[in-house]
């Protein structure tokens, strides 16, 4: 244990009550600094943010105030009103919550408090929740959707009316979604009911801890924010790269290359944790190396679209340390507390400095000890993100992303929650969510039409006034127009919007649709199974599978041993390189010196770089041309991850076109863009006829954009999203479930439709937002844009330079994009008219 | 690749010979028949949108406005003598009596002059109303059959709508699914012309036993063109 962490005597006899100093006692303990800390503060009033390293005791000095407070409470007398929620506990995972009630059970019963705790999810039973109702638990522990119900409910204000604390566990991982803006509407809505509502925020490391703060807190008056309390992180992490035997590839991401030195890792610990970022990335692993198992080492599989009951069991072996190795995505990240590990391995770039951070946390559980982790970079380019990885680890970097202003469709879902717990009124309620930190700069208007949308569509046509599900009545009051309102709202709460997705069952090999379906094995997409034709062979659940059809909801696999999986899942990764990250290996690129750091083949490609072409200044952008097999080539090195390059291509080409450089495709990675044309592009920059300023002028961003979002799929799968968070259509009625499929479509006519009769609709204002902010990454590529004007250098070269290599070789595996689906009816249609000769 | 790109932007649409008539698959989604000067349009589902709308569902008001002007853009190009709106022309029995003014009046000046038949369907099993033409349970032109729901066994000549057939191809990696007309030479089921109209793939058993499979052919609907897919290139889903 770290020393400074611990009190004096004196401080902790001063607040703690004697049965909790006993309690410490006997297990050899004493409070830390932070808890104790922590409980002053709180006691004084305070709301208050943590942030502290795993293995610090966090999930402790968030429930010391409440623990204390319940042990002086007085006993109830017969006879007297049973008691309310005293605690709140908010995770975003279930299974955390249920983690969290089994931990703090333990102290509970061991200094004999006299505390009830309950978990709330959306497993649990009904008869439970009503007896929770009626006979509230003193800490209930739950989720944002749960939370958000019980305050749409009309009993709410009485429930929560005892309410003292709510507990906000891994505030970090919440807030940075529209769960997260839903949860500030929530804790708004709370402190309406309760105004001395106390908020404790737990949190890992992030880069911006005053978001946080003000976050916990009513913005009223704005940038009020809840204290601190900052605990230094333990022992560093002891962090290599592998330095590999092997050659180290030109581009992928599979890390095949590293396989028998990631096996001998395993083999010389404890226990391995390894990450990866995709689910993809998961499934090759595990299939390698259990070809490379001689030994029979238990190594397990955990990914959030396996059958639940395989997870299961994969985290009750993971209890009890019987598992050698555990291959696991982001499923894993979060802060529960399965067994010891005693090694990291990371296989691909980690893409952020702090994701990174938070992953190698899960090793060694324990403040003092120092975390032993392995980065295996799959490819050249990730040797330098690796590098620059390591060295904000070091220093401490932290480059989570900044939050961003509430969304527009989850306010609509809330808005109607708040009608149909009572009547309210619209000043009231805009004062309300304003005080909430994502919606505090929300304007008049903007809310007007929010509830405008909730009450009628907020359509300039008003032909709904009769169907309006909210009304004004004349008191002033905004009320629900009929029960069934309520109801429907019940069945469509949260912001998680699950991808359409079908059951895996395993029939045997050859039987076809025919076969009586096997076990299941879990759940994959449907856009994923939508683009196999049956024989096609894929990974999933660390098995070659056979696609054999779909059935209804089902998709039928069988085995193929033996065989190669032929078709891949999504290439890359699913976060992009992180800014900062990018800055650094920028850096790393322009200074020779640090290539010292690099293994010798990188530090040779990039030597060789710099001989045939040019490595680019940290801050400028390099462009380099050339011809190869009869088309001309420009590659881009923007480094600002996949979405924002890959929007740049978009609008590059649109832009070429018009110039009269007739390009016709484009490729995008985490590093470079590359776009190829019939015209000469190298000579068109060189001669001036089509200025690289005036190509990456940020002007794009305007109407260029506007005209290539419109018909975006995009912005369709956006939309989607928007209108069910919105509940302008339904996730499912009352007894009977839509498929996914008949969401998706009417969701697609639905946005056509509105997009040509009323473009500027709310709606499509918040999908438009979106698909900036995220799928797009417009605001990354906006602050590339400004960074780079005057500083574009063009390197014109007789052949591919170095540098370029990694993005020529993804050309052709990504699959045809954008509106070429005619091109394909038209190749199915010659393809048949070839086999059947003219009729 | 580009000169394939530029062949699927070619408009085109497909005339077939069902029982001695000659129609044509209008690639948005509606039939010809030159020699009858007769147009055809199925499942206009009209107010479909206010339809959801009485059930809590506020859907963009704006379909009935969407598919008239689609309706609007065929029948200028075709000028037909006579029209047949092949069943559930609206969403439901009381759609045409919720139709706005201003759309009735649209609807009218697109009737004026031609003749008008409303086939009944299972939506609207009702004469529209307050609408001219005439409502019939079926009608035969020339040596063509139109129904709503298409007869359970092969009929020579039959045009039906009712099952919003869809088809879809897999190639190079990607789906595309789109609306088609399905026939096998003998009957066609029309494809649904309702900008608010879902629709229900060919392979499904709902066609089991309605077309002589070794013929079929999904005509489907491209931005630009027509394309005719035989039945073995298509995947179900």
């Amino acid at each position: 244990m770290n020393d400074q962490s611990r009190s004096e005597p004196s401080e902790q006899s001063a607040i703690l009550p004697e049965p909790f100093l006993k309690w410490f006692e006997s297990r050899g303990w004493s409070p830390r600094a932070h808890q104790l800390d922590l409980l002053v503060r709180a006691q004084a009033g305070k709301s208050v943010l943590l942030i502290a390293p795993t293995g610090a005791g966090k999930t402790l000095a968030g429930f010391l105030p409440t623990l204390v407070d319940l042990a002086n409470r007085p006993k109830r007398r017969p006879g007297q009103a049973r008691r309310g929620i005293h605690t709140l506990y908010i995770s975003p995972l279930k299974a955390l919550a249920v983690d969290i009630e089994r931990n703090l059970g333990k102290p509970v019963a061991e200094i004999g408090l006299p505390i009830t705790l309950e978990t709330r999810t959306g497993d649990t039973p009904s008869h439970k929740r009503q007896r929770q109702k009626l006979v509230p638990p003193d800490i209930l522990m739950t989720t944002p959707e749960q939370l958000a119900l019980l305050i749409a409910s009309p009993d709410g204000p009485r429930f929560f009316e005892d309410l003292r604390y709510i507990v906000l566990d891994e505030l970090h991982s919440l807030v940075t979604s529209k769960r997260g803006h839903l949860l500030s509407l929530g804790l708004a809505r709370l402190r309406r009911f309760v105004p001395d509502l106390q908020a404790i925020g737990l949190s890992a490391t992030v880069s911006d801890p005053d978001e946080l703060r003000r976050w916990l807190v009513g913005q009223n008056p704005p940038g009020d924010m809840a204290d601190l309390i900052e605990v230094a992180g333990g022992a560093k992490p002891e962090i290599s790269i592998l330095d590999s035997e092997e050659r180290v590839p030109w581009a992928g991401h599979s890390a095949r290359y590293a396989i028998p030195e990631i096996y001998d890792a395993v083999r010389r610990h404890k226990t391995t944790l390894l990450f990866v970022n995709t689910r993809s990335q998961a499934e090759f692993l595990f299939q390698e190396l259990w070809r490379a198992n001689d030994d029979n080492l238990p190594i397990a599989l955990h990914h959030g679209s396996l059958d639940v009951s395989q997870r299961r069991r994969v985290e009750k072996a993971m209890e009890t340390n019987s598992l050698r190795g555990i291959v696991a995505t982001s499923t894993l990240d979060l802060g529960i507390d399965w067994g010891d590990v005693d090694l990291v391995v990371h296989v691909g770039a980690p893409k952020g400095a702090s994701r990174l951070a938070q992953r190698i946390g899960r090793s060694n559980h324990r403040m003092d000890e120092p975390s032993q982790a392995i980065l295996i970079p799959a490819n050249r380019f990730e040797v330098l993100e690796c590098r620059a990885a390591l060295e904000a680890n070091y220093l401490g970097a932290q480059d989570t992303p900044p939050l961003v202003e509430g969304a527009l469709d989850v306010l609509c879902q809330h808005v109607l929650g708040v009608a149909c717990g009572a009547p309210f009124r619209a000043d009231d309620l805009f004062e309300e969510v304003r005080t909430a930190a994502p919606y505090a700069t929300l304007d008049r208007r903007t809310f007007d039409r929010v509830v405008d949308f909730v009450a009628t569509g907020g359509y300039a046509l008003k032909s709904y006034e009769r169907y309006a599900r909210i009304k004004l009545t004349k008191d002033g009051t905004w009320r629900i127009s009929h029960p069934r309102v309520a109801q429907q709202y019940r069945l469509n709460v949260g912001t998680i919007i699950e991808v359409p997705s079908l059951t895996v069952r395993y029939v045997r090999e050859g039987r076809g649709l025919a076969a009586r379906g096997g076990p299941a094995l879990g759940k994959i997409e449907e856009a994923f199974l939508e683009t196999l034709v049956p024989g096609d062979t894929f990974l999933f659940s660390g098995k070659v599978l056979r696609f054999e059809g779909i059935r209804e909801n089902e998709c039928f696999v069988s085995n193929a041993p033996g065989k190669d999986a032929k078709v891949p899942y999504y290439g890359g990764g699913k976060f992009p390189l992180s800014t900062y990250l990018a800055d650094v290996v920028r850096a790393m690129l322009a200074d020779p010196q640090r290539w010292k750091q690099l293994p010798d083949q990188v530090a040779d490609w990039l030597r060789l770089q710099s001989e045939k072409s040019i490595l680019p200044r940290r801050s400028d952008l390099l462009i380099e041309t050339f011809p190869r097999g009869g088309r001309h080539y420009m590659v881009a090195y923007p480094f600002e991850g996949r979405p924002a390059h890959q929007t740049l291509g978009m609008l590059l080409t649109r832009r070429l076109e018009r110039a009269g450089a007739r390009p016709f495709g484009f490729v995008a990675t985490d590093y470079a863009l590359a776009i190829w044309s019939l015209g000469d592009m190298g000579h068109m920059f060189g001669r001036g006829e089509l200025p690289l300023g005036q190509l990456f002028d940020e002007d794009m961003l305007g109407d260029d954009l506007d005209a290539w979002l419109a018909d975006s799929w995009m912005l369709k799968r956006t939309f989607r999203n928007c209108a069910l968070i919105s509940g302008l259509i339904e996730k499912r009625h009352p007894g009977q479930e839509k498929s996914g499929r008949q969401v998706n479509v009417s969701a697609d006519l639905i946005y056509d439709v509105l997009r040509s009769h009323e473009p500027d609709h709310i709606l499509l204002q918040a999908t438009r937002a979106d698909a900036a902010m995220g799928l797009l990454d417009v605001r990354r590529l906006g602050e590339m844009l400004s960074r780079i004007r005057g500083r574009i250098v063009h390197k014109p070269l007789e052949q591919i330079s170095p540098l370029a290599v990694p993005i020529m070789l993804e050309i052709g595996k990504e699959a045809v994009r954008g509106d070429a689906d005619d091109t394909l009816l038209l190749e199915a249609e010659g393809i048949i008219e070839e086999a059947m000769g003219p009729q | 690749m580009s000169s394939l790109a530029h062949k699927a932007r070619q408009p085109r649409d497909e005339a077939i010979l069902i029982a001695g008539e000659r129609v044509v698959c209008d690639r948005r989604g509606v039939l010809f028949a030159p020699e009858l000067e007769l147009l055809v349009v199925s499942d206009l589902h009209l107010e479909k949108g206010s339809s959801y709308a009485r059930r809590g569902a506020l859907l963009p008001p704006y379909d009935t406005a969407a598919t008239l002007q689609h309706l609007a853009a065929v029948i200028d190009h075709y000028r037909p003598r006579r029209v047949i709106s092949l069943g559930d022309s609206f969403h439901d029995g009381e759609g045409a009596a919720r139709l706005p003014e201003i759309f009735r009046q649209a609807l009218e000046a697109l009737m004026a002059g031609r003749d008008w038949f409303w086939v009944a369907g299972n939506h609207d099993p009702q004469a529209p109303a307050g609408l001219p033409g005439d409502t019939v349970s079926e009608i035969h032109v020339g040596g063509l059959s139109f129904r709503h729901e298409p007869s359970a066994t092969p009929v020579e000549g039959e045009i039906a709508g009712h099952l919003h057939p869809c088809a879809r191809i897999v190639q190079r990696g990607r789906s595309v699914r789109r609306r088609c007309f399905a026939s096998d030479g003998s009957r066609i089921i029309m494809p649904a012309f309702g900008a608010y109209t879902g629709s229900l793939n060919v392979l499904d058993r709902a066609y089991h036993g309605l077309f002589d499979w070794e013929k079929f052919r999904a005509y489907m609907l491209g931005s630009h063109r027509i394309f005719s897919i035989a039945g073995a290139m298509l995947h179900p889903g």
